[in-house]
């Protein structure tokens, strides 16, 4: 698990819900199927009216026409990120992209599941109105263990709550590494069971 | 100390005497559910894991209901389907509700209970956020994703925080034009739309004994060929329960009575899905996180403006503003009772703009022609009227495929009986979506602007 996460960070509002993450039409395409991981990628984001893409200022795409990444590691957002559907491909898009860590005020619970459980981020909490204070294109540097993320554009530094519960399952890389280590799941996948 | 029905049913599960909210815990999962838009990703993350040729922990516990995009010429969706089909063939699954064949059923929330897979006391999971919809049967219910399915599917277990409970009591007479969803759209707008973020929900009060008044003339209507009969009250407290993930909530739960207990064997008989449940119930001294009580007889027709289903007012704080479009249909409001509902404000009148009608289920749209007002079929009745009716499954709730029947593919002005209005959900993403009941969609698609049902209501 990356300890120190530095990159420019993409700024949202309150409520940005999992069809704003990765709108409805492109959950056709299958995420255990590596080509079409891809392209939650290229979509990852792209539900965000225009004018709140990209805070303060807006219109600022996630992911750039025709690519598959984002330039953007990190997404900072307000209360409640993740709400609406369970879809897993939400944190899959993100992860697709290139995000390493979400910083929000609240997390929808199984947004916040999945992220965890299938170790496809590190979905961080604050008590500070980040989204209101950092600009998208800033860069911002997360120290996971010290609980602090610094903004090295502006020089101000702001409180991160601990991981708590989760650290384990996300250091393991997921809800599976985590229960094989625990011994609830068999180490390797066993192919002579049929 | 006692403990919340919520508690009780985990506890159960994880072959514990009890639970303390904030505990995690691992527990037995009963049922497991899963459609065409997670149930790829789910079979990824099983086979990955637990190797190519491995089988799911209990055949008799994993559903399969496709429903979300099924209407679509679409070839990645059908390629989806195609995944579920082999892997029902390869596990030999029971309950694989298959697209085109005369099982096929439409919106999983609605099948689920229709064949018989909804029990008391029981847990059930689902590869979709509405699994909670089930709680109306007195059963542990929630949405998970593709991994955490992916590991039910291998050992038959989840890990689960265990809840603190919010008590909601619904307490007087719900007038006749009350639905549930009026309900739920003001207990969202009064906790709002974290308000209930890893908490469960329960259900209480008189009212929950009353609700359905508005079809209640229906009751015992039979709506399939198995002679199975229509249930308006426990068609409403589905959509209580439908829409606590609206208000961030981990589940919805309603405690299971006598009328629970005679839908649920009536189901279970009629689709031979039988198995034995035992019930449970809140303890008398539970311990509730907070209490709130809610007068249903003073409450008015109630609408969520976009983009936020907590961003309520009540009908007449909004009555006049133009629309484009009416939709009925989803999990939410695509049911019996609301095909119902919007037919009594219909009847007799024509629609000023494009107003969409799709039943949850095929049991559904086949009821539409078994089931009378005033003589004239609500399938007559709707087309009377100028409605558009699609085939049953998820349809424009959630925008899906761009060939998908009522799809917001320009920024219009929508009213819905669905459940989410945040931007895009339907579809484009500068739409503007107003949730509301069935019988205030319908209304307002008579006016072609938001309009108070009780003016339409004979």
């Amino acid at each position: 698990m990356e300890t120190r996460i530095r990159s420019l960070a993409y700024v949202l509002g309150d409520n940005i819900d999992t069809d704003q993450i990765i709108p409805a039409r492109y959950l056709v395409y299958n995420p255990a199927d590596p080509e079409e991981y891809r392209m939650f990628g290229r979509y990852a984001l792209s539900g965000v009216p225009t004018e709140r893409a990209g805070l303060p200022d807006g219109r600022i795409p996630f992911v750039r026409d025709g690519e598959y990444t984002s330039d953007y590691q990190v997404v900072i957002a307000g209360k409640n990120f993740g709400c609406g559907s369970s879809r897993e491909h939400a944190p899959i898009a993100l992860n697709a992209a290139g995000v390493k860590a979400v910083v929000a005020n609240s997390y929808a619970r199984i947004f916040f599941r999945n992220a965890v459980n299938g170790g496809y981020l590190i979905p961080l909490e604050t008590a500070e109105r980040l989204c209101e204070e950092v600009r998208t294109g800033d860069v911002v540097e997360i120290d996971i263990d010290g609980c602090l993320l610094t903004n090295i554009t502006t020089g101000k530094q702001y409180r991160l709550r601990p991981l708590g519960d989760v650290r384990p399952i996300i250091a393991a890389g997921g809800i599976f590494n985590y229960a094989r280590q625990a011994g609830l799941v068999p180490n390797q996948p066993d192919s002579s069971s049929a | 100390m006692g403990q919340t029905l919520t508690e009780k049913i985990l506890a159960r599960a994880a072959g514990k005497a009890r639970t303390e909210p904030g505990e995690n815990i691992w527990v037995n999962v009963d049922v497991l559910m899963t459609h065409d838009v997670c149930g790829p990703g789910t079979i990824g993350v099983f086979k990955q894991h637990f190797g190519p040729t491995a089988r799911v922990w209990d055949r008799d516990r994993v559903v399969i209901i496709p429903d979300h995009y099924i209407f679509t010429k679409d070839e990645k969706a059908r390629r989806n389907i195609e995944i579920l089909r082999e892997f029902a063939r390869e596990q030999q699954l029971p309950y694989f509700y298959d697209v085109g064949t005369e099982r096929y059923k439409g919106v999983c929330h609605i099948a689920l209970p229709e064949e018989g897979h909804t029990r008391p006391g029981e847990v059930l999971l689902g590869t979709d956020s509405h699994t909670c919809t089930a709680g109306a049967f007195g059963e542990f219910a929630t949405g998970v994703g593709n991994t955490d399915a992916g590991f039910v599917l291998g050992t038959g277990k989840i890990w689960l925080k265990v809840p603190p409970t919010l008590c909601f009591v619904y307490e007087g007479n719900p007038p006749p034009w009350i639905t549930a969803k009026d309900l739920i759209l003001a207990t969202i707008g009064l906790i709002g739309c974290d308000g209930a973020t890893y908490k469960a929900m329960e259900f209480r009060g008189d009212a929950l004994a009353q609700l359905g008044a508005i079809a209640a003339d229906f009751a015992g209507t039979a709506v399939n060929e198995r002679g199975v009969r229509f249930n308006p009250l426990i068609e409403e407290r589905m959509t209580l329960c439908n829409m606590v993930i609206e208000a961030g909530g981990k589940n919805g739960v309603i405690e299971p009575d006598d009328v629970t207990i005679e839908f649920v064997e009536e189901r279970m008989k009629a689709a031979g899905t039988y198995r034995p449940y035992e019930p449970l119930k809140s303890d008398k001294d539970a311990t509730y996180e907070a209490v709130y009580t809610i007068r249903v007889d003073e409450l008015e027709p109630v609408v969520a403006r976009p983009h936020s289903p907590d961003n309520t007012a009540a009908v007449s704080e909004l009555a006049g503003e133009p629309l484009d479009r009416a939709y009925i249909g989803s999990c939410t409001g695509g049911k019996l009772f609301d095909m119902i509902a919007a037919a009594r404000i219909l009847a007799g009148h024509t629609v000023k703009i494009d107003t969409y009608v799709v039943p949850a289920t095929s049991e559904i749209l086949q009821a539409l022609d078994r089931v009378r007002l005033n003589g004239k079929t609500l399938r007559q009745v709707f087309e009377d009227a100028g409605c558009i009716i699609g085939p049953p499954s998820c349809g424009a709730c959630l925008g899906g495929p761009l060939d998908t029947l009522g799809r917001l593919n320009e920024p219009l002005r929508c009213i819905s009986s669905t459940n989410r209005n945040f931007p895009g959900r339907m579809g484009h993403k500068e739409a503007q979506v107003f949730l509301a009941s069935p019988l205030t969609v319908a209304a307002s698609a008579v006016r072609g602007a938001i309009t108070d049902p009780r003016e339409l209501l004979p």
